[in-house]
């Protein structure tokens, strides 16, 4: 006995537990910090992301202008003095503008001189004094102080994303547009504005006057395409899979099909849309319908997926209680089951929007990579998306469009963000859990 | 029910659209993406000042535009194609048998600019160097061998010592095709042994003259110019490969190198002693005419004074102007719509 146990306490090896503990908790801890250094890697990119946006971006939402005492003559708006809106829409504002600028610094005489003073104030500036003469005719034979949209060149000298400190040559604006600023900004005719025009407008190739709401528009449109095509589809589809569909070969074959297809490069869309909708049915190119058609066939199996899973999560017992009481099986899923799901399949159709919103890819095919200036006005009018549009800016060479390209990208991210916080909100207010 | 409706008012829809495809009052406009800022520009000026629609302008390419302009006459195609090389004799064949009559529109001139950031030093280069520096294949004492220069000054000592590194853009763009074109073939022909082989096996000087090397000493930078220009900024040592108009308006950061001597300038590349530089166009399809509304005075638009003079808007977008009198030949044929022959 006393050899056995002395053969026992031979082979017991020091306490080693407490080492052990130690280190599995030093894993433990380091575990948890690898993961924070993983959460705050991920925050850091999207917090650099948004201050690249906002800070490249903010300056966008303000444009400067410069007020001219602009003589409304009557002979050279309204010769007939009748007031007849043709008469009136076709006076020569660009002139009246121009003269009114130059009438401000007497001292430039030498054509190229005034060619270039002319070209401190946006193109824009006939279309202010034709709006404001046509909304108000009883400006005709008075002098008003007008503030008109100023150059993309000066609006980027004021906003410093043109320096002084650098030679003549290598800036586009030149000293003596310098000294004229300077005397503009002296008699307090510059000012910067609230840039309306960035939400009013469509596109344009002047930085100053180009805006998103033809693109917003256009966006909406095909969106709202997407959504009635998709989304009966997509519920009707997921409604027979999972509630009246036999279990066979066939149904497991479109189930891997359905999933398959949520995971195809969108470009193929595109190319479908194209050779099925604008060769095959001879749609028109550029249309937000046939955009929308082609996002619709993008979104359904992320719609047909959310709406099964949706489906999924709602209890048999729910349908066994409304058969039990002599529900047929069409009115269990309609009065019940549906109703129980929608929360998350709306979840899935508005997260499944939101990503056809931030599409560019499919609508490269189908002519919707274009210049557009244009409003759409319908669903077979040529519009192109947000997207679409923040590429085509971010490719141009004007300099003022790099700002319009972050504040592009800022409208469409707001757009986002208020999508999905729907999608949260519908989410945590009308989910049941079981 | 509500359903049923909805699919009813999608299937109208797509009726109404189908009617909508029959009769098009707007000018579409496809092609080049180095002619899209000027036909952009002019397109809104023509939707700004005449009654007709703005016109629609599609940036898919030179090669793809023509595909496009070509595949047939009805509303269904475009109107106009942007092009930055002439029609290619293939090209033109396609058309004629689609029943297309051409109009061909020659707009001007674009350089291309090998530049790099102002902080750092400019640079003079001839043709030979940029092929010594950027081809797959170089002539070294007389034997075509997989391009070994690293360094500028390799090539030449009065090169600075620093490492080849040129972004520019990738085989789908045609500023790249036209640089291979210039550049890459003016620079190949200088080689006696390249020079030899042109006249004996045009095949095979092409695909040397062509190669562009894969070794890491050409970035491809994709198509976004705007891109390159920021790349050039943070790394002084870069060099880019872009349209004259990216110069233009970023003078303040980059410079351009000269070429075989001459600075790209604007006066330069309209008198033709800039080397790389070609011409633009546009084709317009004469079928279209009178049908879709406003081709006529669109063409007449491009082709006026104003646009694209001396002193035209289109200058102010970069574009470099053909002499007065093409300026004035050029107009009398376009808007008398004369046919293209090959």
């Amino acid at each position: 006995m006393t050899e056995m146990s002395a053969s026992a306490t031979q082979i017991q090896r020091p306490d080693l537990s407490g080492k052990r503990l130690k280190r599995r908790y030093a894993a433990e801890a380091r575990f948890r910090l690898y993961g924070l250094i993983a959460v705050f890697a991920a925050l850091g990119t999207l917090v650099l992301l948004l201050f690249s946006i906002i800070s490249n971006g903010y300056t966008a939402f303000a444009q400067h202008h410069i007020a001219l005492e602009v003589t409304f003559d009557e002979a050279e708006i309204d010769p007939t003095g009748e007031r007849d809106p043709q008469v009136l829409r076709r006076a020569n504002y660009q002139g009246i503008a121009r003269s009114s600028l130059r009438n401000a610094f007497p001292e430039v005489t030498e054509r190229r001189e005034r060619r270039a003073l002319t070209a401190l104030m946006s193109g824009s500036a006939d279309q202010t004094l034709r709006e404001l003469v046509m909304a108000n005719p009883d400006v005709i034979g008075t002098t008003q102080r007008v503030w008109v949209k100023a150059s993309d060149e000066l609006d980027s000298f004021m906003k410093g994303h043109i320096s002084r400190d650098v030679p003549e040559s290598d800036r586009r604006i030149k000293d003596r547009d310098i000294v004229w600023i300077d005397q503009l900004i002296a008699a307090g005719n510059i000012e910067s504005q609230f840039n309306t025009t960035f939400f009013t407008a469509g596109d344009s190739r002047e930085p100053e006057q180009a805006g998103i709401w033809g693109a917003t528009v256009g966006s909406f449109l095909m969106l709202f395409v997407t959504l009635v095509l998709s989304f009966p589809i997509g519920v009707l589809s997921a409604i027979y899979l999972e509630e009246f569909a036999p279990k066979n070969r066939w149904t497991d074959l479109i189930e891997v099909n359905i999933n398959n297809l949520a995971a195809v490069p969108s470009i193929v869309f595109g190319l479908l849309g194209l050779a099925v909708f604008l060769n095959f049915f001879g749609l028109p190119r550029s249309a937000p319908l046939v955009g929308g058609m082609v996002l619709a066939l993008m979104t359904l199996p992320t719609i047909i997926i959310a709406a099964r899973a949706a489906l999924k999560a709602v209890p048999p017992s729910i349908r066994e209680a409304a058969l039990g009481v002599g529900a047929s099986k069409l009115q269990a899923v309609t009065h019940h089951v549906l109703p129980l799901a929608m929360p998350g399949i709306l979840t899935g159709t508005i997260l499944g929007a939101a990503q056809a919103l931030g599409e560019t890819a499919p609508l490269l095919m189908i002519g919707m990579v274009a210049f557009i200036v244009d409003i759409p006005g319908g669903f077979t009018d040529s519009a192109t998306a947000l997207p679409v549009q923040i590429y085509l800016w971010a490719d141009s060479p004007e300099r003022a469009f790099v700002e319009k390209t972050s504040a592009a990208i800022m409208v469409l991210l707001a757009f986002l963000v208020v999508m999905n916080a729907v999608a949260v909100l519908l989410r945590k207010r009308f989910e049941r859990r079981w | 029910m509500i359903k049923h409706s909805l699919a009813v008012a999608a299937i109208a829809g797509l009726a109404l659209s189908a009617t909508a495809a029959h009769a098009r009052d707007q000018i579409r406009i496809v092609g080049s993406s180095t002619v899209f800022p000027f036909s952009t520009a002019v397109a809104e000026q023509f939707g700004k000042t005449t009654d007709f629609k703005t016109p629609v302008v599609e940036s898919t390419g030179s090669g793809g535009g023509l595909k496009l302009f070509c595949s047939g006459v009805g509303v269904g195609h475009p109107d106009i194609t942007n092009s930055s090389r002439r029609i290619k004799a293939s090209e033109f064949e396609n058309c004629t048998k689609a029943g297309i009559t051409i109009t061909e529109v020659k707009i001007g001139y674009d350089g291309i600019v090998i530049a790099n950031s102002k902080t750092s030093n400019p640079l003079s280069l001839t043709k030979k160097q940029l092929f010594q520096a950027l081809a797959k294949k170089v002539p070294v004492n007389g034997e075509l061998v997989d391009n070994p220069y690293k360094m500028w000054n390799e090539i030449d000592p009065s090169l600075p010592a620093k490492k080849i590194e040129v972004l520019g853009p990738p085989p789908t763009s045609g500023t790249r095709d036209a640089f291979v074109e210039l550049a890459m073939e003016g620079g190949a022909k200088k080689f006696e042994s390249l020079a030899a082989m042109r006249k004996s096996d045009k095949k095979a000087f092409t695909a040397v003259a062509h190669g562009i090397r894969e070794d890491g000493h050409y970035v491809e930078a994709g198509e976004n110019d705007n891109l390159i220009i920021q790349k050039l900024e943070a790394n002084p040592d870069a060099v880019g490969i872009f349209g004259f108009s990216f110069l233009d308006q970023n003078a303040d950061k980059i410079q351009g190198s000269t070429i075989d001597g001459a600075e790209p300038t604007f006066e330069k590349i309209a008198s033709g002693e800039y080397g790389v530089s070609r011409s633009l166009f546009f084709y317009v399809k004469q079928e279209h005419v009178g049908v879709v509304p406003g081709i006529a005075e669109f063409v007449e638009e491009f082709t006026s004074e104003g646009t694209w003079g001396e002193d035209g808007y289109l200058l102010d977008k970069g574009l470099i102007p053909l002499p007065a009198a093409d300026r004035k030949a050029m107009r009398a044929s376009s808007t008398g719509m004369a046919p293209l022959s090959m």
